[in-house]
């Protein structure tokens, strides 16, 4: 099962949700839905309509930059990480 | 039975809400909530007391957030907030409004939607959005955005909507179908002044218990209907310009209501000469009175934005307005005099006031 980091900012908008988390997927698209089913909301905070990952959120798996569509291996290591942006 | 009066503040960065007893004097201010999100709106459900925030961030899209414990807890939903894999992206939710069992959204790019859950999930009011008008929307400087709902208080069937550069809207059938309403607003800045749509409409308020009569804060001066926005009659005249955003009308007496003037659309869109002040009306328009008592009257260089007014229901009524650069005022004498209320918010988007046990 993959590894997922997730930004501690969106654990201030879904409370609970951890900065670690262990699912199993083959695609980024497969994690993304594996968290929404244990933290509901997830998938909508970190994809668009299109499907598509958000403008101004940065996936990457084993440390090359992912879109949905991209392969997760059952010891990869995803990071989701908001852009640096904003004032 | 003892009250208190809770502000609910959306800022840049965040909710807040503040609370005072019924003397409205001294104030405790608990936030950030909903995450430090950009919230645009909050508001109460009458019927449930169930807040609502609705904004978003550009790093996790738009959402409407709910509370059932004024503010102590929140949880948030997008599910179905949405144009479609095909559609726009929606990038922010600019209104939330509950009324008659529903809570309705404002978003940017212009579109109302409506949840029956009390917010868990959303569906498209299409009716609005495939209005033969829809190719001539335009969006103004700042967005093209649905950014006021007023539901009629009675007739579940009828509503009203603002759409900032393109006009305001009325539904008598739930939102299947939806009719211009902006005949005899000035929409200066196009060839043909008074077109059918176009015309910017900042505010849109309801005066109370006169569900036909209606007022508006434009960005081309103020104005009144009396028959549900079908024509509207200006009343800037007495007023120090026509610019200006928010809006908010008396919770008893429909003939008073509080605006904010600013300084022209190109013109910094501030206090007049730096210097603050509400400026009211209790004869529907005919005339306006300045309120600066308590206000800075130097260098005073402060916008107020369309959501940042609110009025309490208290005798005498309390009346609120929030800066974009995060002071937030009150006045307990219907805008005569005023105090500083909080100094150092971030900048603030909206406010509203509602009344809870003590």
């Amino acid at each position: 099962m993959a590894v997922v980091v997730l930004p501690r900012s969106l654990a201030h908008v879904l409370p609970g949700l951890p900065h670690r988390a262990v699912v199993e997927g083959s695609s980024v698209a497969d994690v993304i839905g594996a968290l929404d089913a244990q933290w509901p909301g997830v998938r909508d905070r970190l994809c668009d309509a299109g499907p598509a990952i958000r403008e101004h959120i940065n996936v990457f798996v084993d440390g090359e930059r992912a879109d949905l569509d991209t392969t997760v291996r059952p010891d990869s290591t995803v990071h989701v990480i908001p852009a640096v942006a904003g004032g | 039975m003892a009250e208190r009066i809770l502000l609910l503040v959306g800022t840049k960065k965040g909710g807040f809400i503040l609370g005072s007893d019924g003397d409205r004097r001294s104030w405790s201010i608990t936030g950030p909530m909903c995450g430090g999100l950009a919230i645009h709106d909050m508001s109460q459900d009458p019927a449930t007391g169930t807040l609502y925030a609705g904004g978003g961030s550009p790093w996790y899209g738009p959402t409407v957030f709910r509370s059932d414990d004024l503010g102590a807890t929140w949880s948030q939903s997008s599910e179905g907030l949405t144009y479609g894999d095909e559609g726009p992206k929606i990038t922010a939710v600019w209104n939330v409004t509950a009324a008659h069992g529903a809570v309705y959204a404002g978003v940017g790019p212009a579109g109302l939607f409506r949840s029956d859950d009390g917010g868990a999930t959303w569906r498209h009011v299409e009716g609005l959005t495939n209005h033969p008008t829809r190719p001539t929307w335009q969006p103004g400087a700042g967005g093209l955005i649905l950014h006021t709902i007023v539901p009629h208080p009675t007739d579940a069937a009828r509503m009203w909507i603002a759409i900032s550069a393109v006009g305001t809207f009325e539904t008598r059938d739930g939102g299947d179908s939806w009719e211009p309403r902006n005949a005899g607003v000035r929409a200066g800045f196009l060839p043909d002044p008074y077109p059918e749509t176009g015309q910017c409409v900042h505010k849109l308020v309801m005066a109370a218990g006169e569900p036909e009569h209606l007022y508006q804060q434009n960005h081309c001066g103020v104005y009144r209907s009396h028959d549900g926005g079908v024509q509207w009659e200006e009343i800037t005249a007495g007023l120090p310009n026509e610019f200006g955003f928010a809006m908010v009308s008396h919770p008893r007496d429909g003939q008073t209501a509080w605006v904010i003037p600013l300084n022209g659309a190109e013109n910094g869109r501030y206090m007049p000469d730096g210097a603050a002040a509400v400026w009211r009306t209790h004869d529907g328009g005919d005339a306006w009175i300045r309120g600066a008592e308590g206000l800075p009257q130097e260098n005073a260089y402060l916008g107020v934005l369309r959501e940042a007014m609110a009025r309490d229901e208290l005798e005498p009524v309390g009346v609120y307005f929030g800066t974009s650069t995060g002071q937030l005022y009150g006045s307990a004498d219907g805008g005569r005099s005023w105090d500083a209320i909080a100094t150092t918010l971030p900048p603030i988007y909206s406010v509203e006031a509602i009344r809870v046990p003590g």
